[in-house]
């Protein structure tokens, strides 16, 4: 008989923690794919965030850390300059990174730093109950702007690969999406890319992932992601920002 | 032997370079000191003191309430460390810019036209030296062979060609010392 | 020993660190410790070590906790503003059991308060600080001497029990000189990554997970109990003090770091005016010598506990003496250095109203 799926053994048996529909769970198995093609599971070590992947330590098996809210580049960063030859990445959602982390992933691009970070963007704050994120859009609804995110009182979503893609530190930078397998396929190279980055020592890398919170937003997974193709992706466009030499 | 000496005047006086050398000259000697620097907020021109101690026993606190003897490079700087002064202890002024006498009675004064003499040595800037020369022949913390010897620690690279002129400032300093000790 | 030289405190700090094996500095400018760092910054790329200025206090201590999940001896230094930022990472590293070094200079607070030497954080470092229950091993040198030798101790008791290891020093401290001698340096090649350390599984048969988190009420319980019981180690094993001039004190002064320097001169002025004074120095002020004071609390007449803060120290002082003798306090505050003219004035008025 043919093998025609697996689940990466990098994933473990227990049940996720995520709700029905979540796309964390595409993320993970993206990224234990990927270790395993690229050899790297044995040096890896991942830097799990504050939020819905707070446990995802449970999920992909390699060494872990769990950071504080915001910090998972700092303490990827610390990791990395004392254990250059440990593979580090630093999974973050779009409240810890974009919001309170802010800063210690700007400077970590900035300083070029030798980590690569998954950056989930499902634009709230899913843990916490759905609250509005950096990246909820103008109009979104959300239990802190039960009126709508309106510009003149929340500013506007934030767009972090084309923020980060002006610095020089960065050698990969992209956006992908997690709505359709068609997408997830481009996700998936996208990931590799960022990955070499690190491997060739090439500099900062970073792939934000489109992803949806059906609970939080009140729709069946299907109608999240349909919601993803039709008011997200406009605002959030895919695409590669920053791809240096050496990355392919 | 415990002596405790402020050096006290504005940035850039050499008031800092001045303690250290005393302070690595009495460690050379295989003396206990401490040396507490003290600055304004300013990065340039404010004021600076220091305390050295210099002893032959252990130093508890670096911190000095109350000087045995102060050198003194400004105005200002006399005002501050006057009233603080122990009786009997020694006052070094840099004459050159004090145009007061000292008020109090029953201290030392020591007065030198420092910056004159520095000038006419060759650079204003050993001022810091003479004064400190002068100190150390009357009081004698260390000897004034140390202090020349310590300045090869901090004059170093292109600084180095000052050692000499460094090293003339200690002696006239000590010089007019002698002749202040003799006078009295 | 090698020879004597003459060094600031703030730079001596960090020289010492590096004899330690420290082999990682994360920090962010603050006055007035700024020389510590600037020396790491000549030393460390040297030796081939690592030395990164972070972009805030709360990342560098977060860079120093994942250092520290490698198992690599790890350090950051600061002056009390820059502590009180990093008050939530020190909270997570307790509770991960990973070990480092930080170093606080404490100057005037609170707030942006000032840059002169003081002893306000006591509270802060000896009573955990950040959130949850926990403690960090806090030593309070009171000369660059006892600074550079402590550091050895230091890296020692992270690596030994797993814990942050607070140098409680001040401003003073930072920037006077004083000959020093350093010890031998440290074989950095016998400092081996230890088995716990998330590095990459590699050849283990396990992974490495460090986390502070438990969901669950009853498993973070025990994690708690675990660590109180780490604690209770420490405390009996690691309490040190100087007792200076004790054996026949009628009366003590309490004091830790730069005051208890200025403590011994007023012990020495006591002594000459024919009183009998000595000082209880607490060299651990987390763990507390509580034992050695009570003790001491039936030989003498009553304590007088002096500080540069409003009497924080202080509350250790009466728990361990409880009740057995009068304590009293004089401190100076915001920075004010109190001189041992001024302590013994003090003293001789608590003596003399007996």
């Amino acid at each position: 008989m043919k093998l025609i799926y697996k689940k990466p053994d990098t994933i473990t048996k227990r049940d996720t923690t995520y709700c029905p529909g979540c796309p964390h769970g595409i993320a993970h198995r993206l990224i234990a794919e990927l270790l395993e093609e690229m050899d790297l599971v044995k040096k890896t070590v991942i830097v799990w965030p504050v939020g819905c992947s707070v446990f995802g330590y449970y999920f992909i098996a390699t060494d872990a850390v769990e950071a504080a809210h915001g910090r998972a580049c700092a303490m990827a960063t610390g990791i990395k300059r004392t254990h250059p030859e440990s593979f580090v990445i630093s999974y973050q959602g779009d409240g810890d990174l974009a919001s309170i982390g802010i800063a210690e992933a700007v400077h970590a691009a900035a300083r070029g730093e030798r980590i690569t970070v998954v950056y989930i963007n499902n634009g709230n704050y899913g843990m916490t109950g759905g609250q509005m994120a950096p990246t909820t859009l103008i109009g979104q609804i959300t239990t802190t702007t039960p009126y709508g995110r309106k510009p003149e009182l929340n500013g506007f979503p934030m767009h972090v690969p084309e923020m980060l893609a002006a610095l020089d530190g960065p050698a990969y930078i992209a956006r992908a999406a997690l709505d359709s397998p068609q997408h997830i396929i481009q996700a998936k190279k996208f990931l590799r890319k960022a990955f070499n980055a690190q491997k060739n020592n090439l500099g900062f890398s970073l792939v934000e992932m489109i992803s949806a919170c059906p609970t939080n937003w009140k729709m069946t997974p299907v109608e999240a992601m349909e919601r993803i193709r039709k008011e997200v992706l406009p605002v959030f466009p895919i695409g590669e920002f920053k791809v240096a030499k050496g990355v392919e | 032997m415990e002596k405790k000496l402020v050096i006290a005047g504005f940035g850039g006086q050499g008031v800092m370079l001045a303690g250290e050398l005393l302070a690595e000259a009495a460690k050379d000697e295989g003396k206990f000191v401490t040396f507490l620097p003290s600055y304004g907020p300013e990065m340039r021109g404010g004021t600076a003191n220091c305390d050295v101690i210099v002893s032959d026993k252990p130093i508890a606190s670096p911190v000095i309430a109350h000087p045995q003897a102060a050198i003194i490079m400004n105005l200002p700087s006399l005002d501050k460390f006057e009233p603080l002064m122990e009786k009997d202890g020694l006052l070094v002024l840099n004459k050159t810019l004090i145009p007061r006498e000292v008020k109090r009675t029953d201290v030392r004064v020591l007065q030198i036209d420092a910056q004159t003499v520095a000038r006419e040595l060759g650079n204003e800037k050993a001022t810091n030296m003479i004064l400190l020369g002068a100190y150390a022949e009357v009081e004698k913390p260390v000897k004034l062979e140390s202090l020349k010897n310590a300045l090869k620690h901090f004059l170093t690279g292109k600084k180095e060609a000052l050692i000499p002129l460094n090293e003339k400032a200690l002696e006239k300093g000590a010089e007019i010392a002698r002749e202040f000790l003799g006078g009295k | 020993m090698g020879e004597k030289v003459l060094m600031k405190g703030a730079e001596a700090i960090a020289e010492a660190a590096i004899r330690a094996g420290c082999m990682a500095f994360f920090g962010y400018p603050i006055t007035p410790q700024n020389e510590t760092p600037e020396y790491f910054s000549r030393r460390m790329p040297e030796l081939g070590r690592v030395f990164l200025q972070a972009e805030s206090e709360v990342a560098a201590i977060n860079m120093v906790y994942g250092a520290a999940c490698t198992g690599t001896r790890v350090i950051t230094t600061s002056s009390s503003p820059g502590i009180s930022l990093m008050q939530e990472g020190f909270s997570y590293i307790a509770n991960s059991n990973v070990g480092c070094v930080v170093v606080n200079a404490m100057r005037g607070g609170p707030g942006l308060g000032d840059i002169a030497p003081a002893q306000a954080d006591y509270f802060q470092a000896t009573k955990g600080g950040g959130h949850g229950d926990y403690h960090s091993i806090v030593l309070a040198p009171h000369t660059i001497q006892e600074t550079v030798d402590l550091m050895y101790d230091a890296f020692d008791l992270a690596d030994k029990y797993r814990i942050m290891v607070v140098m409680l020093v001040d401003g003073l401290m930072g920037q006077m000189m004083e000959p020093v001698e350093f010890k031998e340096w440290v074989d950095v090649k016998k400092l081996k990554t230890p088995e716990w350390a998330t590095v990459g599984q590699g050849d283990r048969d396990h992974r490495n997970i460090i986390t502070s988190l438990e969901i669950l009420p009853d498993g973070l319980e025990k994690m708690n109990l675990a660590l109180q019981a780490k604690y209770k180690k420490i405390k009996e094993n690691e309490v040190r003090l100087e007792e200076y001039k004790m054996d026949d004190a009628e009366y003590a002064l309490t004091a830790f770091g730069t005051v208890a320097r200025i403590a011994k001169t007023v012990v020495e002025m006591a002594r000459a005016d024919g009183i009998k004074l000595g000082l209880i120095r607490p060299i651990t002020v987390w763990p507390f010598p509580e034992k050695e004071i009570n003790k001491r609390a039936d030989q003498v007449k009553f304590f007088f506990d002096v500080e540069m803060n409003e009497g924080q120290m202080l509350e250790d002082v009466k728990l361990a003496v409880n009740g057995k003798k009068p304590v009293h306090y004089y401190g100076r505050l915001g920075g004010v250095v109190p001189t041992a003219e001024e302590i013994y004035g003090e003293f001789k008025k608590l003596v003399g109203g007996k």
